[in-house]
């Protein structure tokens, strides 16, 4: 297979960027669209050029580390990360638009490498749970029921790559945040902060300028692992709940 | 948990802000950008509210959902239109002495009226306010165009600007009347008549009409989301009301235009 990547180049934070156009050649089926972008570095150094730069980790599909918008989709067409994403989704002769997740809050470092520290951030103001150190407790030493063990795993699939966001066109964060809420609100071990949690980590948030949900479901199509829309219903739940409780 | 014993904040997940790059580099970010820092929440639950994006739009949900259930009651009334000139504007003249004799006339109108300002001032401003910030949130737009979410949701914003001029022409052309040539105060049916009878009066009110249901597609739905009552079990059932309510609200309100124009209400 041959295809024509279309990359956002941009040197640096500050510089200006545009769309580049590579031939590459060589190209299998069976590669991942990472391969496909190391192949083209390989050639880029070997000529003497700067290679693209992009996040990536696993390529396994578990980490969360990759992401790249890939002719307008969030990790491109298939429901799944992009090292996890394989040449035999394209056509030979394709031409590939790959482009940074676009938000304020994820600014572009270089080429497709985007400063998702924000996430972290908004992690820091509540996405944790108090527990006392020391030896692991015994497997059930707090009771979960099953309905709720089963929601809180589903939620806690989240990997936080950020494709809901780079989908969103509000540049919303309101999946990755309603994952992580969602998670541990739902179990005995969050409980203690349960009111706290959700207000303090909407808060980052908003702070953090990512836009409001309109609802338009594009982030839960772009999930690599499948969050629900409903989280969103559930974290706007567990927030008017805490805002009558706290306020 | 008893005490003394040391707490540790367990991490439930951090982002590989420092994974590898394929330059060879670490992605360093911005080191010289201070972090973010969450705003202090103020104590009273209508700030709390509107201070936050989440809590933004539980308003524009309320005040929504204040204007659908005045719409609800606005269509049933306005059927009655069905039954005849008399009917009509027995039912109109009943609308301004209702609640008495304990309330002076056109008292509970007026008492609408306020409540359905107020939604309408809070709606827009909360659109507007969020719709400003979600705009600011894509400084950069994707190189690849492709067509993002359904025709409703994507018209949210310019169909509600539409609805609200449209609202002020209904004003001006039923209830002041200064826009309704033939109109006579207190003469409901004739006066419905006569704008239907306008070529202008059907564009205008058709229109406004399909927009409201798109309107209502995306945001009926969207205000149960909101309001944190679109739970996983009820999520098919949701979108079947809400697809079933704008339709309903829709064609009873195109009716009227629609059976005027044809003769049956003359």
């Amino acid at each position: 297979m041959k295809v024509t990547l279309r990359v956002w180049r941009q040197p640096g934070p500050d510089a200006t960027g545009g769309m580049v156009p590579y031939e590459v050649d060589g190209v299998t089926p069976e590669m991942s669209f990472l391969e496909v972008l190391d192949t083209l570095n390989e050639r880029l150094i070997l000529a003497g050029d700067e290679p693209v730069a992009f996040d990536h980790d696993c390529r396994e599909g578990i980490c969360g580390a990759c992401g790249v918008v890939i002719n307008g989709r969030a990790h491109g067409p298939e429901r799944t990360t992009a090292c996890q994403l394989h040449m035999r989704a394209f056509a030979d002769g394709d031409v590939i638009d790959v482009e940074p997740w676009r938000a304020s809050a994820f600014p572009v470092v270089k080429d497709l490498v985007v400063d998702r520290s924000a996430f972290d951030r908004v992690i820091g103001a509540g996405g944790y749970i108090t527990a006392p150190t020391g030896s692991a407790p015994d497997a059930h030493a707090t009771p979960v029921p099953k309905p709720a063990a089963e929601t809180a795993f589903e939620h806690a699939e989240c990997i936080g790559c950020g494709a809901c966001v780079a989908a969103c066109p509000n540049g919303s964060a309101m999946l990755f945040t309603a994952a992580k809420v969602v998670h541990l609100n739902t179990l005995p071990q969050g409980a203690p902060e349960r009111e706290s949690r959700v207000l303090d980590m909407v808060g980052q948030m908003d702070a953090e300028g990512f836009g409001g949900c309109t609802n338009t479901g594009e982030c839960a199509v772009a999930c690599p692992k499948g969050i629900p829309l409903t989280a969103i219903s559930s974290l706007n739940r567990e927030f008017l709940r805490a805002a009558r409780k706290s306020a | 948990m008893p005490p003394g014993l040391p707490t540790v904040a367990v991490m439930a997940l951090t982002t590989k802000s420092a994974s590898r790059t394929t330059a060879g580099k670490p992605a360093a970010g911005k080191p010289a950008a201070e972090p973010a820092r969450p705003r202090r929440y103020p104590p009273s639950l209508p700030a709390l509210l509107w201070h936050s994006t989440v809590g933004k739009k539980t308003v524009l949900a309320v005040s929504g959902l204040i204007m659908l259930a005045y719409l609800v009651a606005h269509l049933v009334g306005n059927l009655k239109i069905f039954f005849g000139a008399e009917e009509f504007n027995d039912y109109g003249h009943w609308l301004r002495t209702l609640g008495g004799p304990v309330l002076h006339y056109e008292w509970a109108l007026w008492l609408i009226r306020v409540v359905l300002v107020a939604a309408v001032v809070l709606h827009g401003v909360t659109a507007y306010q969020l719709s400003r910030r979600d705009i600011a949130a894509r400084p950069v737009a994707y190189v690849h165009k492709r067509r993002r979410t359904s025709y409703a949701t994507r018209t949210m914003r310019w169909g509600g600007v539409i609805l609200g001029l449209f609202v002020v022409w209904h004003i001006l052309d039923l209830t002041t009347l200064t826009v309704n040539e033939n109109a006579q105060s207190g003469h409901p049916y004739e006066n419905t008549v006569a704008t239907f009878s306008t070529w202008y009066g059907n564009v205008i009110y058709i229109t406004a009409m399909l927009a409201l249901g798109l309107h209502l597609r995306h945001g009926f739905w969207s205000a149960v989301q909101t309001l944190g009552a679109a739970g996983p079990a009820r999520a098919r059932a949701l979108k079947a009301v809400t697809d079933t309510s704008a339709l309903l609200l829709t064609c009873g309100f195109i009716s009227i235009p629609v059976a005027v124009m044809t003769g049956v209400v003359n």
